[in-house]
């Protein structure tokens, strides 16, 4: 059972970090019209309840600031209701956040629990504040990605005007939105299984428009691309985290060796582990830094881009429904039969056709600067991150030096080498 | 490094430099003063015969022996090892053979004091404050080095040869500089027979380092790859590190089949050190059978620094297992992180390919690059640093397991004596009963004998004490011998660890301060 409030800080709960994190992906102009953020938020035994907040200065609105709880569901909700939308066809959709999955965290704390009388006290709760640690990442994450998806419907200039939105946005009773059962689920797989074959179909017709041509090459390959190292640098902050549980054990078998042992070799031994302690440390904040920083990046863009593949999808789809159109309106004229039907339909399909194509550019166009910014804001912020890592590790190793030395313990002669 | 002291000049007596070494060195504080506060031990060289004292296993006789039998033992290597000066030639000339009998140092220490009684207050001045220095340094003057492993043959029958070179000044090598071929289970023999002469006295004989079927079929069959490569060069090190700790011995250098080693350019193959052959299989029965004796010996310990020391042992051996398990998947952990970072490099860099902004491509390209630079800092640190902690804590567990052996050994030299009272005992039961028959005729006979045997039991009683006093003495001195160098060991690597640390973050910045600039030129 764990409940467990993220806001002990009140309004500082988003400190600066953590409002990095939120602009993280997404480099957003919020604008005075209307601003949405999610204050607080709530872990309960399976779900977790954000309390979005607005404040708005449109005239669709009830009040000028308001807050709702939410529940991830209810997110979800309105990210379907917006790709089920066909006025948003020519959009890419904001992708929806991905569902909290405290799952492995709450494993591992129980694990701790059940072994709690086979270690000594200290190396429970250490393990204790490491697993909570852990946990409290993993929810300010959930938190933030939710708040982006929020972020980004509020700034694109059409959707912000939706009603469901809004209804979201206001609405202070629960929105019933139930998830989807196991008939739902079912339901859409099939729906995607169909649209992934329209997808190889409809991909396979050549676009007259060169800069779509050009987009939708660059879409897959940069799609896949990101997929990979999204994975790999998973893999990578992972095996950083495994490096520093090591340090930690390390550390404390040579503080338990130091205390057994006579004076000399007390001294050396125990001067070792506050090394690898805040080794350790370092270790751990590097790789949490990393995994932040790159992977939920490259995460994100992964969604992204199969968000704007989905567009240029919708696009050909209308594409072909034209061009089928065009030849049943020729079919039609030929035999003189439904002439008119054929024509009011031909009209639709070019209509939806050229207003997807013409939002769809400018969406692409945007979607690339917005890429461009996020990635350049991520990278510098990684280097200056992992130099600030490295020097402050330097800082401890020369203090450690200084103390062996100090201590005797270590020879005159390297002194120089500092 | 301490290590590197000379040793002072002869002729000077250099007592005020003993103190200089106790206050100067906080380290060895605690050992030489053990040594110091032995009670009453004014002239121990003036103690003759009288060292063997009546009581069995008492802590103060036995400390005033530890330094007498040091300074002998080091006199004794200090003679060969350092130079001619005339008083000294008559005492060199029995040349120190342990091998003979295997209770031969007690023997060959008794003769030696009484010449010694003549030049004692100058030797044992020396002599102490070079005990000092060798335990300080254990500066012989002998540098070995084990190099190119070469396969030699083919198939189930091909061995990896190693170079075994040693360069030394030490008078009793033939040469200053020289180099043999040694194939891994010569090493065995080594330590076999270094083991077989040493042990049971109470000498700690480093361990061999050990067989592996599975790594050299690897090697035999000809594969070529990393793996087998890597545990070629962890063989190398280990063998070298082996035969290092050999020659730091003092006593050990001294002995004939370890100068053969090093000196001969053909050596008997020692067959016996195969798992299956017949020496193997007695080998393994024996084990066995001390494994059971060792159950039933219950020692009547009244030495508490034994028990003491026993115990610390049990403790150290179980910490350091534990602290090996943990190292050992630190160095996993450090592989996979390795080769995590390069296969995130080449995505990054794939990435930035197919990136069709410019400046953010290119910054990718770099990140890429660093990745892999930071890759190869990581596989740098993983090799250099805790794979030879690793191997260090590998060869501590196995040196515990031999001074454990060596405990044992005292235990079973204990058990030896008391087996000999106890007949000794039942002896002289026999002859008072059969002063109470009477039966004139065989009584004669029978009485004599049984005379002859209560003197031999008597002289088995009185060496088997000489024997259990010489093992304990000998312990001792292994065992602070042992501690010194664990803490000099240990020294050495964390040590270097630190040194390679700061290098590697100082790349680490480097690295960094490079990208930034590009990361930020993305426009």
């Amino acid at each position: 059972m764990m409940l467990q409030r993220c806001l002990d800080d009140g309004p500082d709960f988003l400190s600066e970090e953590d409002r990095g994190l939120r602009a993280i992906n997404v480099d957003l102009q919020t604008d005075a019209a209307l601003q949405v953020d999610i204050s607080d938020a709530l872990s309960e035994r399976d779900k977790v309840k954000f309390t979005v907040h607005t404040k708005s200065s449109l005239p669709n609105f009830k009040q000028n600031e308001f807050s709702v709880v939410r529940q991830h569901e209810e997110f979800i909700w309105l990210h379907d209701s917006f790709v089920e939308n066909e006025d948003y066809a020519g959009y890419i959709i904001p992708p929806a956040p991905p569902r909290p999955d405290f799952d492995a965290s709450r494993e591992k704390l129980q694990k701790l629990g059940e072994g709690e009388g086979s270690m000594t006290k200290e190396e429970f709760t250490k393990m204790k504040q490491e697993l909570e640690a852990e946990y409290l990442a993993i929810f300010k994450k959930t938190v933030a990605m939710h708040e982006v998806f929020l972020c980004r419907v509020a700034a694109h200039p059409i959707l912000r005007k939706d009603l469901n939105f809004h209804v979201f946005l206001e609405y202070n009773q629960d929105l019933s939105v139930r998830g989807k059962n196991k008939k739902e689920k079912l339901e859409d797989f099939f729906k995607n299984m169909v649209k992934s074959a329209d997808g190889v179909i409809v991909s396979g017709v050549k676009d007259v428009d060169d800069f779509f041509e050009h987009e939708r090459t660059f879409l897959v390959e940069y799609h896949n691309r990101v997929k990979d190292a999204s994975a790999k640098s998973d893999k990578m902050t992972r095996s950083h985290k495994n490096v520093a549980d090591d340090y930690n054990r390390i550390g404390s078998s040579l503080y338990t060796l130091g205390t057994q042992d006579s004076t000399e070799i007390f001294q050396l031994y125990c001067h070792i582990p506050l090394f690898y302690f805040s080794q350790q440390k370092i270790e751990a904040r590097v790789s949490a830094d990393e995994d932040l920083k790159l992977s939920d990046l490259l995460k994100y863009y992964l969604r992204e881009s199969q968000a704007a593949k989905d567009l240029l999808y919708r696009r050909s789809r209308s594409l072909v429904d034209y061009e089928n159109a065009n030849k049943a309106l020729d079919k039609a004229r030929a035999k003189n039969k439904d002439v008119l039907q054929a024509e009011t339909t031909q009209q639709l399909c070019c209509q939806k056709f050229e207003k997807i194509s013409e939002s769809a550019k400018q969406e692409l166009i945007d979607f690339k600067t917005r890429r461009v910014a996020a990635f350049r804001k991520n990278l510098v912020e990684l280097a200056e991150l992992e130099l600030k890592h490295a020097k402050v590790t330097g800082i401890y190793f020369c203090f450690h030096f200084r103390q062996l030395l100090f201590h005797r313990i270590i020879e005159v002669g390297l002194e120089g080498t500092l | 490094m301490a290590a590197e002291r000379e040793p002072p000049p002869l002729g000077d007596a250099r007592q005020p430099d003993l103190e200089e070494l106790e206050d100067g060195e906080d380290l060895f504080t605690s050992t030489v003063s053990t040594l110091e506060s032995s009670p009453s031990s004014p002239e121990p060289a003036s103690l003759p015969a009288e060292d063997i004292s009546t009581n069995s296993n008492g802590p103060k006789p036995a400390e005033i022996i530890l330094e007498d039998d040091r300074e002998d033992l080091f006199a004794e290597a200090t003679e060969e090892v350092s130079l001619d000066s005339p008083e000294r030639e008559p005492i060199l000339s029995p040349e120190p053979t342990p091998a003979i009998t295997p209770v031969t140092p007690t023997t060959l220490v008794a003769p030696r004091m009484e010449s010694k009684s003549i030049a004692a207050p100058v030797i044992f001045d020396r002599s102490r404050e070079e005990i000092e220095e060798e335990a300080n340094g254990d500066v012989f003057d002998i540098e070995i080095n084990v190099s190119d492993p070469e396969k030699v043959g083919d198939g189930m029958n091909a061995y990896m040869a190693y170079r075994v070179t040693t360069k030394t000044a030490l008078p009793m090598f033939n040469k200053n500089e020289f180099s043999v071929k040694r194939r891994f289970s010569d090493f065995l023999g080594l330590h076999s027979k270094l083991a077989t002469k040493y042990m049971h006295v109470g000498y700690i004989v480093p361990p061999a380092p050990e067989k592996s079927i599975v790594g050299m079929t690897k090697v035999k069959v000809g594969k070529e790859d990393s793996s087998s490569t890597e545990f070629v060069e962890k063989r190398r090190a280990a063998l070298e590190r082996y035969l290092q700790r050999t020659v730091k011995h003092p006593t050990l250098l001294q002995d004939p089949d370890l100068r053969q080693f090093l000196e001969s350019s053909e050596l008997p193959r020692a067959v016996n050190t195969q798992a299956l052959s017949g020496a193997g299989i007695l080998r393994m029965v024996n084990k066995a059978a001390d494994a059971v004796n060792k159950m039933t010996i219950k020692m009547n310990e009244s030495d508490a620094w034994f028990e003491e020391k026993q115990q610390q042992f049990e403790n150290l051996d179980q910490q350091l297992r534990k602290l090996h398990a943990s190292v050992e998947a630190l160095v996993c952990h450090r592989k996979e992180l390795s080769a995590n970072t390069a296969a995130f490099a080449k995505s990054a860099a794939m990435l930035g390919n197919s990136e069709d902004h410019t400046a953010l491509s290119r910054a990718l390209s770099q990140l890429a690059e660093v990745e892999e630079k930071i890759d190869q800092l990581h596989q740098e640190q993983a090799f250099a640093d805790f794979y030879m902690f690793s191997e260090l804590l590998g060869d501590y567990i196995r040196l515990i397991a031999a001074v454990k052996g060596v405990f044992d050994h005292r235990m079973k030299c204990w058990q030896k004596w008391q087996d000999a009272q106890v007949t000794l005992q039942k002896k002289r039961e026999a002859e008072a009963k059969l002063q109470l028959a009477n039966k004139p005729d065989k009584l004669q006979q029978a009485k004599d004998e049984i005379k002859e045997e209560i003197e031999e039991w008597e002289t088995k009683v009185q060496q088997g004490e000489r024997d259990f006093e010489q093992i304990s003495k000998t312990i001792r001195k292994e065992v602070g011998r042992f501690e010194r160098e664990r803490v000099r060991d240990f020294k050495t690597v964390i040590v270097k660890y630190l040194e390679s640390l700061v290098q590697t973050q100082q790349q680490l910045i480097k690295y960094w301060e490079a990208f930034l600039p590009e990361a930020k030129a993305i426009a």
